[in-house]
């Protein structure tokens, strides 16, 4: 802080507006915010672009080398469904990282609360809704014991978790059973990839979210507007809500199509899965930046002494953080078990985290804390799970695999690191 | 201990014989001090004589183990930041405790904002924000909604200032704010210590620096080896006098009785 002896800006108090604060809003021309974003790439921020580019380029590269499968509407649903189970626990893991902690346990705590309701299922003939109950409480009640741990006791999150990756292990070979495999034939938990919203509902689901968020953005916009608070420039509004419809469009288009390999069967529609990543979108959305939580968490990730002399409990937050992620992964490790139509031992072990992890910081939330949002973790799953695909579409040998995935989780620290570095920077 | 001159008003906050030690080390020994509304005191010493700890103490992060805090003429028993924060003290600490990835409005409205419901109610917060920084005619801030991280020294002083002051606050103590800024920005915040006591709140500002003292304060205090000095009216002494106070414990016939300051060294 003692070097923050940077007098340019404001030597002169106030040159532009000398008759008082009114003048002291942010630019809100075009110009200025194209200028914003610059500014703030450059200052290290780099936001969704890394996750769009990577998006753009991955596409482009597998569909030049595999032309006749990649882009097929096949691959894509494929590929979508690919990436939810990365995107539910990288969405909880991002809160996990805002606080500047990590959670090494989060991919086998899915496998965990994936064995606890397919054991429901298979031994109890529980309902379906009871199986998904008992994997979000198994989540809440492991989140509880992991961030008390944390939280109260004062273990390093990295070593708490590494040592729950172990144990939880253990959990799951006990409750599926040594070289068992649990089979999920119940309807509806299958459903979640393997059953399709019908085409007009479908076209109706996605018109009704563009029609939504462009009422919310709008609305928002006006009230600003009305009451002379800052605000972006209506274009940008209107081409944020363009982008959107575009992108929703598409997709529903493409998950839409025919994309049964023979003639004789008829296979279209949106995986219900969909629907329950996009909600939970804005759920945690909602949560994470229009209410007090979740300011809360950014500003213990921010900068904890601050939050503590604020009056706000971090051990609280610190714990609700890690029930709420647990949680996330539970619902992970229910459309994973839906995925493979099964939970085995080794569920939640292998690239599990790995993936989830990697999403979120190609996503742009930070390792270091204080920066991320829930979005980060669905741009950061495409990423992962086109990368995922591609290389599967290739025939890579599974070592190359292995080191291709691990160097891209790498190179997104390097950039989270970078970035970092250079707003540090920028301050001095 | 010495009050020389008859004073104008009644203090708002006044200590007697507070007493703190830290373990076996007394660190705070009888301190006496007033702070008056709308008046800019002082309080001034060597690095160790017990500065920060003495505001600590007020602000009951280290509550006081003898003496007392008199606010309004009344004693309050202040056992935590809570306490002292419900009687309207606010303190800006020398590390000011910003979270760099939030933005000037919800920086200062950390750990009180407002709601509808269950949604943060963000233009209210901003409005209000808008019109703290317009009542110290603060004009240094691009936005309010601009990120903490993005902001120089002065201007994070500022936005803490401001964050003490947007809680109808009466006290505001602040630990050495210009100690880490340079000429331009020091000349910033010291206006915007004086437009604090000019709006009526009593100001209790630790400083290091004797140009600061003479620019903005209205009173004194010389904390010395962890006892008051002295506590007067700024035009009762000079530069030289208050140095002698800091480096000696007292100047000719104001400070502690020589027979304390032979005792203490
Ligand atoms: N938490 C603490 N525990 C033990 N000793 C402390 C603590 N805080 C301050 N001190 C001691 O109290 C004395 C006064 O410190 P401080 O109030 O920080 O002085 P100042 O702010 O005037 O420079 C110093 O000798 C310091 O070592
Ligand atoms: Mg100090």
């Amino acid at each position: 802080m003692a070097s923050n002896i940077v007098p340019t800006s404001d030597l002169e108090p106030g040159g532009a507006a000398p008759s008082g604060f009114e003048g002291d809003r942010s630019d809100g021309s075009l110009g200025g915010v194209v200028r914003g974003y610059v500014d703030r790439l450059r200052g290290g921020d780099l936001g969704a672009l890394p996750a769009v580019l990577g998006i753009v380029v991955l596409t482009l590269l597998f569909y030049a080398l595999r032309p006749e499968t990649f882009l097929t509407p096949l691959n894509i649903t494929n590929l979508i469904i690919q990436a939810a189970p990365i995107t539910l626990l990288a969405m909880g893991l991002v809160w996990i990282l805002l606080l500047g902690d990590i959670d090494l346990s989060a991919g086998v705590v899915s496998g965990v609360c994936a064995a606890v309701s397919a054991q429901l299922l298979a031994q109890q003939g529980a309902p379906w809704w009871v199986a998904v109950l008992a994997a979000l409480v198994t989540g809440a009640v492991i989140g509880l014991f992991t961030g008390t741990l944390v939280a109260l006791i004062g273990i390093p999150s990295f070593v708490v978790t590494l040592a729950l990756f172990l144990a939880f292990q253990g959990v799951t070979l006990r409750v599926i059973g040594q070289g068992g495999t649990v089979p999920i034939r119940d309807e509806t938990i299958r459903g979640l990839t393997n059953s399709y919203i019908p085409v007009g509902a479908g076209w109706a689901l996605a018109a009704a979210v563009i029609a939504a968020y462009a009422v919310l953005q709008l609305n928002r916009w006006r009230t600003q507007r009305s009451k002379g608070l800052d605000s972006q420039p209506l274009i940008v509004v209107v081409g944020r809500i363009v982008l959107i419809a575009v992108v929703v469009l598409v997709l529903t288009s493409i998950l839409n199509a025919d994309r049964a390999l023979s003639k004789a069967v008829d296979l279209k529609g949106i995986p219900y899965a969909i629907p329950v990543v996009v909600v939970l979108l804005l759920v945690l959305t909602f949560l994470l930046g229009r209410t007090t939580f979740g300011r809360h968490v950014y500003a213990v990730g921010g900068n904890s002494e601050a939050a503590r002399r604020a009056g706000i409990s971090v051990t609280r937050i610190r714990v609700l953080v890690f029930m709420l992620s647990s949680s996330m992964a539970a619902v992970s490790g229910l459309v994973a078990a839906a995925r493979l139509s099964s939970v085995t031992p080794g569920s939640g072990g292998g690239n599990t985290l790995l993936y989830a992890v990697g999403a979120a910081v190609i996503g742009g939330t930070s390792l270091f804390g204080g920066r991320g949002r829930i979005r980060d973790a669905v741009l950061g799953g495409l990423v992962i799970a086109i990368i995922d695909n591609g290389l599967g579409l290739l025939q890579v040998s599974a070592y190359l695999n292995y080191i291709i995935t691990g160097g891209v989780l790498l190179l997104a620290a390097s950039v989270d690191a970078l970035a970092r570095r250079r707003a540090a920077a920028g301050k001095s | 201990m010495t009050v020389p001159h008859a004073e104008a008003g009644s203090p708002i906050l006044e200590l007697r014989g507070v007493e703190k030690s830290f373990g076996a080390v007394q660190v705070l020994h009888g301190v006496d001090l007033k702070v008056y509304p709308g008046k800019v005191t002082a309080l001034v010493g060597d690095n160790g004589a017990g500065k920060s700890t003495l505001i600590k103490s007020i602000a009951g992060i280290h509550p006081i183990d003898g003496g007392q805090i008199l606010f309004n003429g009344e004693p309050v028993s202040i056992t935590g930041p809570r306490d002292s924060a419900a009687l309207g003290l606010e303190v800006v600490y020398q590390d000011l405790a910003l979270a760099d990835n939030l933005d000037v409005v919800q920086n200062m409205f950390l750990g009180r904002e407002r709601k509808h419901g269950i949604v943060l109610d963000e233009a209210s917060m901003e409005q209000a924000a808008r019109d703290t920084l317009a009542k110290l005619s603060v004009r240094t801030l691009k936005s309010v909604r601009q990120l903490v991280s993005s902001l120089s020294g002065g201007q994070r002083q500022t936005v803490a200032i401001a964050k003490a002051v947007l809680w109808d606050s009466k006290v505001v103590i602040l630990d050495e704010p210009t100690a880490a800024l340079g000429v331009a920005q020091t000349r910033q915040v010291l206006d915007l210590v004086r437009r604090l006591a000019d709006t009526g709140h009593a100001v209790l500002f630790i400083t290091h620096n004797m140009v600061d003292v003479f620019e903005v304060s209205d009173r004194v205090a010389a904390l010395y080896l962890g006892r008051m000095a002295a506590d007067v009216d700024i035009s009762t002494v000079d530069r030289a006098q208050v140095i002698e106070l800091i480096t000696a414990g007292r100047s000719g016939d104001i400070g502690l009785a020589p027979a304390t300051v032979s005792e203490v060294v």
